[in-house]
């Protein structure tokens, strides 16, 4: 894919955006830098994926500006913003196959080109999926559907990913096999990427920068490795505990 | 190839939210429609009330109040006669999940939900009519010729054959419903069957009891044909069956204002008592399986439910067979080839299949719309009610009642039989809309609930999304109201009774003509037929309903 290095990533600006609903009350001001891996991590109910749903557009801010790449994207639909997406569950439809799930990524009406379909083998043999584009996603495993999931993230070829907890429900062994290959696929696109994970594991391995949220603000963001030296602040070693070097082998279910 | 990330064209913007209102826009149509349909009956009634007082005033005489007297007289009647038992039956069945045939009993109850009102009317009178199967025998109980069946004891035999099984069927529910915990609870403390019936079976059925009763209540209150049918005369009339009459023979406007707006009052009452209870206005029951029971029957109680089960069976299942046996005496060929049978059975295929389509499209855009509404952070809660469960309400305004406001509205406009296919159609068709609704909406908002924001996402919208992404999910459910409605409006009788006529007849018309001139058995042979096909189509919507489910 010679044309990966086009896609270069912007960076994800929220200016004083605030958000609520019912009694919870957001506000986030912080700016994720371009092609970088940030993790956004944080107790539940701190906002990470509040945060995300701003940023994708499946929410809107009550007050505030969301610029994508220096671009006003805070009245787009979501659609409309330079953004792809993965959830931890649910993000392919159970009745089109791994190839035409993919596509979508191309044509949300599925008119695709010569072109394209090549482009969509080629994103699926990059995800290891090859000889897999006319299974159905209940013929594959956990990890398989979210490789499908990243392989619609290479062809839709946008400079933001933003990634809500995807491999939160996938073995030990496997997850790590995804963050490398994220990690891969990040090397090839060099899109920004937010991240948000339970695991301070995950966010070692992969994170150049971590955001930690409290109560629906940012406490402190930073370089990754401020983080995990030890020496890192003190909300954040109380939020990953003593025991965080064991916590690191079970994957949590999304809280 | 190079792609740019910023938005391929900026009709994205609009094509999302274009989106998002179509669904609104949608579910309001609909709205629009059902409100046009009752609001023109009620302006019908309205104008026609307005314009003679004093007439319709003067019609509320002594004979209006016997009739609505008998309305609710025969409809409590009914009631007690169906629930009372039906606690037993109910009882009897959830104490003896292994109990030969159980599965084929319950499944045996359903049928009379999906039997049109003039074919159980007429099974009950080739069962216990003066000429029916039991009628020689009845005549040598009682000494003398049995005087048949027609009357108030007609009109409850055919009301409990309809509500004993439905109702046994929601207790049925309610009792499988006592969590298993209670029921080994129960057998470690040592609880006797009574003591099981009170502090387990009876809080659980207390419970369901004034819903179940207040919606068998209902149902006999706006019953029609069976009244029409087996009411036999002046003395056993009910309210609709007088609007019919005022309209249909006496033609006197001004009473038929008067009748109507003493129904509507009255189902208006009912309601409001049954919104206070709780009652689901649908009623329809679906059995899980039946748990594993922990309190061992005696010999004589069991025996005791037995006889309460087959006793259930024999009269629910009597008046299906002699529709059976009555129909197959009848000679089937002859009527097939006879032009009026022939030119009766495609309208009503016609008809039936226009209403399950439009009952389709009306739950289809209500579910989308009410979905779409749910979405917004804006709430809306009267939108959303009236597109979601206030649809139900428009069961409480009888089919009749909607027939003659528009038979009075149009009368000075045009020739009302000839909007009689338009009005079959219609009302039917928003009759059966709750039903129907009651299968797409979950399926719809599933669909939605995986599949939302990934549409957003992925910029996935309108009929793309429709015929791409929802369509897979909603087939089934879809099919599953359609072949209802079909069902219900093939066996409709209340519109068409109004707005029939030798140009335009539908089966349930022609057998009630053929009823009136004598000629029982091309009825019993066209009730055969009908029930038949309605039945298909019912086992055919569960069938649908059912592998969705699992799916």
């Amino acid at each position: 894919m010679s044309e990966a290095r086009t896609a270069r990533g912007a960076a994800v600006q929220l200016e004083t955006v605030t958000f609520g609903y019912g009694e919870v009350g957001f506000s986030f001001d912080v700016t994720f830098a371009a092609g970088k891996i940030t993790a956004v991590m944080g107790p539940s109910g701190s906002g990470k994926s509040t945060l995300l749903n701003l940023v994708a557009g499946f929410e809107t801010p009550a007050s505030g500006r969301v610029r994508i790449g220096g671009k006003d994207v805070t009245e787009a639909p979501p659609a409309a913003r330079p953004v792809s997406m993965v959830f931890q569950e649910n993000n392919l439809f159970a009745h089109l196959t791994v190839e035409q799930n993919v596509g979508l990524g191309r044509s949300p009406s599925l008119r695709l080109s010569s072109g394209d379909r090549a482009d969509i083998a080629a994103a699926l043999a990059r995800t290891g999926l090859a000889g897999k584009e006319g299974r159905l996603p209940r013929e594959l495993s956990g990890g398989e559907r979210q490789r499908v999931a990243l392989s619609r993230v290479l062809v839709r070829r946008q400079p933001v990913l933003l990634l809500d907890e995807p491999f939160a429900s996938l073995g030990p062994s496997l997850r790590t096999d995804m963050l490398d290959l994220l990690c891969a696929l990040h090397a090839e696109q060099g899109m920004t990427v937010l991240f948000v994970t339970h695991q301070p594991a995950d966010a070692k391995r992969v994170a150049d920068d971590v955001v930690f949220l409290e109560n629906g603000r940012v406490a402190v963001a930073g370089p990754a490795s401020k983080f995990f030296d030890g020496s890192g602040p003190e909300a954040f070693q109380r939020y990953i505990g003593a025991d965080s070097d064991r916590s690191q082998d079970f994957a949590r279910k999304r809280t | 190839m190079s792609r740019s990330y910023v938005p391929r064209n900026g009709s994205y913007v609009a094509g999302i939210s274009r989106s998002r209102d179509a669904r609104v826009t949608a579910g309001l149509a609909a709205l629009a429609f059902i409100a046009t349909l009752i609001g023109g009956a009620l302006l019908g009634l309205g104008v026609e009330g307005a314009g003679n007082i004093a007439g319709a005033l003067a019609a509320f005489d002594p004979y209006l109040v016997r009739v609505a007297r008998f309305t609710l007289w025969q409809a409590a009647l009914s009631t007690l006669l169906s629930v009372l038992p039906a606690l037993f039956v109910a009882r009897a069945l959830a104490r003896h999940p292994r109990f030969p045939g159980r599965g084929f009993i319950l499944q045996l109850f359903a049928v009379p939900l999906a039997l049109p009102a003039i074919v159980a009317a007429l099974g009950v009178l080739a069962l216990y009519g003066r000429a029916g199967y039991f009628g020689g025998l009845l005549s040598s109980l009682g000494g003398g010729q049995w005087p048949g069946i027609y009357g108030l004891s007609g009109i409850l035999v055919a009301h409990v054959f309809f509500n004993l099984p439905l109702a046994t069927r929601l207790f049925l529910e309610a009792l499988q419903a006592i969590p298993g915990d209670q029921w080994r609870l129960a057998s470690q403390l040592g609880m006797s069957n009574v003591a099981a019936f009170r502090f387990l079976e009876w809080p659980a059925l207390r419970q369901a009891l004034p819903g179940v009763a207040g919606l068998v209540f209902m149902l006999c209150v706006t019953s029609f044909t069976i009244v029409l049918t087996l009411g036999g005369g002046p003395a056993a009339s009910t309210l609709e069956v007088a609007i019919y009459q005022a309209l249909r023979f006496d033609f006197d406007p001004a009473r038929a204002v008067a009748l109507t707006l003493l129904q509507v009052a009255l189902t208006a009452a009912v309601v409001a008592f049954l919104a206070r209870l709780g009652a689901d206005m649908t009623g329809d029951a679906s059995l899980p399986v039946a748990p594993r029971r922990f309190i061992t029957s005696s010999a004589a109680g069991t025996a005791l439910d037995g006889m309460v089960i087959l006793l259930a069976l024999a009269f629910v299942a009597g008046p299906m067979l002699a529709t059976v046996a009555a129909g197959l005496r009848a000679d089937l060929l002859r009527l097939a080839g006879e032009e009026a049978v022939r030119r009766a059975t495609l309208t009503s295929v016609v008809l039936a299949l226009l209403s399950a389509l439009l009952a389709a499209v009306l739950s289809l855009s209500l579910a989308m719309g009410r979905r779409a509404l749910m979405l917004e952070r804006r709430r809306r809660p009267v939108l959303e009610f009236l597109t979601g469960s206030g649809t139900s309400f428009v069961l409480v305004i009888p089919p009749i009642v909607i027939g003659a406001g528009w038979f009075l509205l149009l009368r000075h406009l045009s020739d009302v039989f000839a909007i009689a296919p338009v009005m079959v159609v219609t009302v039917n068709a928003v009759m059966a809309m709750p039903f129907a609704l009651r299968a797409v909406q979950p399926a719809y908002d599933a669909a939605s609930e995986r599949h939302e924001r990934l549409c957003a996402q992925l910029g996935i919208s309108g009929w793309t999304r429709l015929s791409l992404v929802d369509w897979p999910g909603l087939r089934r459910p879809l099919a599953t109201a359609f072949a209802f409605a079909m069902a219900l409006s093939l066996g409709d009788l209340g519109v068409i009774a109004l707005f029939g006529s030798d140009t335009v007849q539908t089966l349930p018309y022609l057998l009630l003509a053929r009823m009136g001139s004598y000629r029982t058995e091309d009825a019993a042979g066209l009730a055969l037929l009908l029930g038949v096909v309605c039945l298909a189509l019912v086992l055919v919507a569960d069938r649908l309903g059912r592998r969705g489910k699992e799916a």
